[in-house]
């Protein structure tokens, strides 16, 4: 790390110390055009990823999948079965990876955790009052504290977006430290819920927000709105993760989540990812894909490339 | 590393004739004196086909059939049947438009992202509007009886055959008049490919009649006496050379010549989307554009991380075979013009300015320049004022919104012009001021056929597309 | 008693709001007045001037320009005796006021007409707006010599223009009486400069000149002089009115040509989003 980023980072770590300081960053952030940002997602779908790439994509989208289950529904019995697809999502070809993490409610990450013991696949919570995050602190630090104790390496909280769209901007910084200090050695991935900021600056604004705080990860959504991840929001929140790097040395990831269903979609956000910020975060580690049904595609495509025959539903499991 | 695997277009879509003739009076003739010339793909070199070369004769068979057409068919039809015509025409467009647009990339270089994505929706976007334009002429502002002008010698450039050839003859046949028109020298394959669709549509001989040639065959055609309007798209010494022309004759005259746009990036601009900008002004089609932001104006205090931007997005470029379907730069259309780019370029470095283009592997054969940007430019440098018709950049800075506009309008040019800031005020204020016929605000390099394009000053007169479009074909 | 000995008028040049006699110090008589032959060096002044005036009659708003020519007609219609008694038809006078009234009201008119919203396929707000070529030379008729005078003038500048006028060589008292109206209107130094003398001197210079943005060559009556003319301003793309019949009909409707054929038309694109 240079002197300068060095500098840059002391004074962006000041910054959480006053609202106006924050404020002021904040609305200093170049602005967002939705046009153009738009368009340029556009243009970057219009790749075509065919042969070997198409196989090498397929294969790193399935390490970047985090498994997601997150229904009243859920029982011990439907997230073990999750967690063994995590494992073995084609058991017919051993030569299919795993993927990178499951994400369950912090009641079901017990059930998960037997499951996973001992393998690389992640194991990631919602916390923090999942999806409104509307509820006392303390409760939402309970919330963490007690999915990390658990057994979840990976935290996944929500930003208050009511205390971010009223310009409380601290409130919001504040809540994201204290998660992060509950998280204790687990990823923390924030989530921005997108669909509700409602504006291309404002998820700008809110990705350095959640960077600045300390957020390990910035995520997309919740997939409990209506609007989730798109291609355009990623793309500005992948130029704040390459932007916050170089202003502080430090790499954050980024989880589109909700609304990714196909491998073409997939496919999408790889060439984005490749072509906004570069290998480092072609990686699991820093790039993942908040997805459930996606995962059968990739398998389905998988299997289309290593057979040449096209597959059907029913010979992929349904977990 | 995420290498994407080459994925080219096929080529099987297009079935090429060894040779062409000329289009005249509706049907594929021999030229007069026999001679022909070899229009080649300039990513490989390869010959693509035996095209005819028109002389004095041709042209002369050409215009005559032209004028009868004019007098006898076109001339007298009622809007509504030139209407429909025309939607036949951009119906066939569309139709047809992967041929067309594989075509194009073969026969100019440009990558076919491009020619699939813009070139061919605006062909038939374009035919498609001046069609609805045949019988509402009255209706067009330009009084109570607006008269087509006759014959019309339409001659094109290089840089965008088939949608210049669409600007052309769009306006021309929705006013009523009947157009020879010659394609450049170095693109003539989809123009040929259009008369075919003007068969397919039963366009009427005569109508629209096609000669290939050089530059002795464009002159030839617009010097002609029984020509009555001329409309020409190329650089400003051609267009210089057919007003001087035209002198003293009745001609009507457009002419859309050169540019050395400024692209005007403020500190407040949203950055990520300015350097798209940047990029789609100076990299599209190779910078073969005349509206090429082809000067940077980036306020100094701003300019250091602009260009970081900017050299990061340029690296992912990806520059090589048109008819990959990832490829963003294609070839250079010709030699001639690739020696011209290089002979700018070496100027630029020998005047002291720094030149810089990402690390990219070329190929061995065809016509091919790597993006390059030259920053430490000024006003004075060759690269500052001359148009360069590349993929290569002069970057200057400014301090004050009164020196960007200054440095701006500081060309005898007046084509186009970019602004890029988040502040709305600024941006009407300074559209006021430049002195160019398109300004594209917090975007760049748009077109729209209900949109007039053309320029101030020696960037040529006339406009092309819109209402205003109309109006070089009337008498009014 | 004696008869009062008049005091005759010395008729000068019209450059940048000021009546010069013309540096080369020569004069011709014609209309039995002595008037200013100008040179091309009172021809390239009267361009610096011109150019001068751009900035701020352009940059005037329509409503400005509007009541500064209608000023003028009433100027005008004030010294409608003294036009007759140069030899003008009391009904020529007439309708050169008309005229210039007509084209005074369209100065906040011609943008709406002749501009207007591009309806572009995408997310864009796309006007087309009209603007003033620049600087304007211009070979007046050589009759009628106010009428024509007026109808030439009067749309060059009503779109912010600044014109150079070559008057007509055979009766050029109309136009620096013109002058003297202009000069007492409000009408900004150098929006209208007028030269008197040979036409084959002055306007090949202004067709030359490289800082002229247009020419009209409506006077011109010598086919090969305009040719000459045509094809000097093709040098810098001037853009060109060619001359007008000899039979034309000044009195009649002039339409917009003579409005449009002197304006650029600037597009401005600008994305729609939140």
């Amino acid at each position: 790390m240079t002197a300068t980023t060095t500098s840059a980072r002391s004074e962006l770590s000041e910054l959480g110390r006053s609202e106006t300081a924050l404020r002021t960053f904040l609305h200093g952030l170049p602005g967002v055009d939705q046009v153009g940002a738009e368009q340029r997602a556009a243009q970057l779908g219009t790749r075509s990823i065919k042969t070997t790439a198409k196989a090498q994509a397929i294969d790193l989208a399935i390490r970047m999948v985090d498994l997601t289950t997150l229904e009243g529904a859920d029982t011990p019995g439907k997230v073990r079965a999750l967690a063994a697809k995590a494992l073995r999502p084609d058991p017919a070809d051993p030569s299919c990876p795993h993927v990178g993490a499951v994400c369950v409610y912090p009641a079901m990450v017990p059930y998960v955790a037997e499951v996973l013991r001992g393998s690389a696949v992640h194991l990631a919570s919602v916390a923090t009052a999942f999806p409104s995050g509307q509820a006392p602190l303390e409760i939402k630090l309970a919330d963490t504290r007690a999915a990390v104790a658990a057994g979840a390496d990976e935290i996944d909280m929500v930003i208050n977006r009511g205390a971010f769209l009223a310009g409380r901007y601290k409130e919001v910084y504040d809540e994201i430290v204290a998660t992060k200090e509950a998280s204790g050695d687990a990823h923390l991935k924030v989530i921005l819920e997108t669909g509700e900021l409602a504006t291309y600056d404002n998820v700008r604004r809110a990705s350095w927000l959640a960077m600045l705080a300390g957020g390990d990860f910035i995520k997309t959504s919740t997939g409990k709105v209506p609007i989730a991840a798109t291609m355009p929001v990623s793309l500005v929140m992948l130029e704040a993760v390459r932007d916050f790097r170089e202003a502080t040395g430090r790499q954050v990831g980024v989880k589109p989540a909700g609304g990714i269903k196909t491998t073409k979609d997939a496919i999408k956000y790889l060439v984005m990812v490749n072509e906004t910020v570069g290998p480092d975060w072609l990686d699991p580690d820093w790039f993942r894909f908040g997805a459930s049904s996606l995962l059968n595609d990739l398998l389905m495509q998988r299997t289309k490339l290593t057979t040449g025959t096209y597959s059907g539903p029913d010979y992929f499991t349904l977990d | 590393m995420f290498e994407y695997a080459p994925a080219p277009e096929s080529r099987s879509v297009v079935d090429l004739k060894p040779s062409y003739g000329l289009f005249i009076d509706g049907t594929f003739v021999d030229p007069t004196d026999g001679g022909s010339f070899k229009s080649i793909n300039p990513a490989s070199e390869e010959v693509l086909a035996e095209v005819a070369e028109a002389g004095a004769q041709d042209v002369e068979r050409a215009v005559r059939a032209a004028r009868k057409a004019y007098d006898k068919v076109w001339g007298p039809m009622p809007g509504r049947d030139r209407a429909k015509y025309l939607y036949r025409i951009a119906r066939l467009i569309q139709e047809r438009s992967r041929e067309l647009a594989v075509l194009e990339s073969l026969d100019n270089g440009k990558p076919i992202r491009e020619s699939r994505d813009v070139d061919l929706p605006l062909v038939a976007a374009h035919f498609f509007y001046y069609a609805g334009w045949a019988d509402k002429l009255e209706h067009a502002g330009f009084g109570p009886n607006p008269r087509p002008i006759g014959v019309a010698a339409q001659v094109i450039p290089w840089n965008f055959p088939l949608l210049m050839l669409a600007w052309k003859i769009a306006p021309a046949l929705a006013a009523g008049n009947t157009v020879v028109l010659k394609p450049a020298e170095t693109t003539p394959l989809t123009a040929l490919l259009f008369a075919e669709i003007c068969q397919q549509a039963d366009l009427p001989a005569g109508v629209v009649n096609i000669l290939t040639g050089a530059g002795d065959t464009g002159r030839a055609l617009v010097e002609h006496p029984g020509v009555d309007k001329v409309a020409f798209t190329g650089s400003t010494d051609v267009g210089r050379a057919i007003a001087r022309s035209v002198a003293g004759t009745r001609k009507k005259l457009t002419l859309e010549l050169g540019g050395k746009a400024a692209n005007i990036v403020f500190d407040d601009a949203p950055i990520d989307q300015a350097v798209e900008g940047i990029v789609n002004g100076i990299f599209f089609n190779q910078g073969h554009v005349c509206c090429a932001g082809s000067r940077l104006l980036v306020q100094e205090n701003v300019a250091e991380r602009v260009l970081e931007s900017l050299k990061r997005r340029m690296a992912q470029l990806r520059v090589g075979d048109p008819l990959d379907k990832n490829t963003d730069v294609g070839a250079i259309n010709s030699a001639a013009q690739l020696e011209r780019i290089r002979e700018l370029s070496d100027a630029g470095s020998a005047e002291g300015a720094e030149r810089w283009s990402p690390p990219c592997d070329l190929p061995d054969r065809g016509f091919w320049f790597a993006p390059t940007i030259f920053t430490g430019v000024t006003q004075a440098h060759r690269i500052a004022r001359e148009e360069i018709f590349g993929p290569v950049l002069s970057v200057l800075t400014f301090r004050t919104p009164a020196e960007a506009v200054e440095k701006a309008n500081n060309t005898p040019y007046g084509l186009s012009a970019g602004i890029w800031t988040d502040k709305g005020s600024r941006i009407l204020w300074m559209a006021d001021r430049l002195r160019a016929g398109v300004v594209w605000a917090n975007t760049f390099n748009k077109f729209d056929p209900t949109s007039p394009f053309g320029g101030y000053k020696e960037s040529g007169y006339g406009r092309e597309g819109g209402r205003h479009g109309l109006e070089g074909y009337l008498n009014v | 008693m004696s008869e009062r000995v008049a005091v005759r008028k010395t008729y000068k040049l019209f450059i940048g709001g000021k009546f010069p006699r013309s540096e080369s110090g020569r004069s011709y008589l014609v209309q039995s007045s002595n008037v200013s032959l100008a040179s091309r060096k009172d021809a390239r002044d009267a361009v610096v001037a011109a150019r001068a005036a751009v900035k701020g009659w352009a940059g005037a708003t329509a409503y400005n320009r509007g009541q500064i020519l209608y000023r003028a007609a009433e100027m005008l219609e004030g010294r409608r005796e003294q036009f007759v008694a140069l030899g003008i038809p009391g009904d020529e006078v007439d309708a050169a006021v008309d005229r210039w009234v007509w084209y005074a009201g369209w100065a906040d008119k011609l943008a709406q007409v002749y501009g207007g919203a591009n309806p572009v396929a995408g997310p864009y707000f796309n006007i087309s707006a009209p603007e003033p070529t620049g600087v304007v030379a211009v070979v007046a008729p050589e009759r009628p010599a106010l009428l024509g005078l007026v109808s030439v003038i009067a749309p060059a500048i009503v779109s912010g223009n600044t014109v150079v006028v070559a008057a007509s060589a055979t009766e050029p008292l109309a136009a620096v009486t013109l002058a003297e109206v202009l000069a007492t209107s409000d009408l900004p130094g150098g929006v209208v400069n007028i030269l008197t003398g040979a036409i084959t001197e002055t306007a090949p210079t202004l067709a030359a000149h490289m800082d002229v943005n247009a020419i009209d060559l409506t006077g011109v009556t010598d086919a090969a002089l305009a040719t000459d003319l045509e094809v000097k301003a093709a040098e810098n793309l001037k853009r060109v009115l060619r001359p007008a019949p000899a039979d034309h009909d000044w009195s009649v409707d002039p339409g917009l040509d003579r409005m449009t054929a002197l304006l650029e038309t600037k597009t401005v694109w600008h994305p729609k989003g939140v």
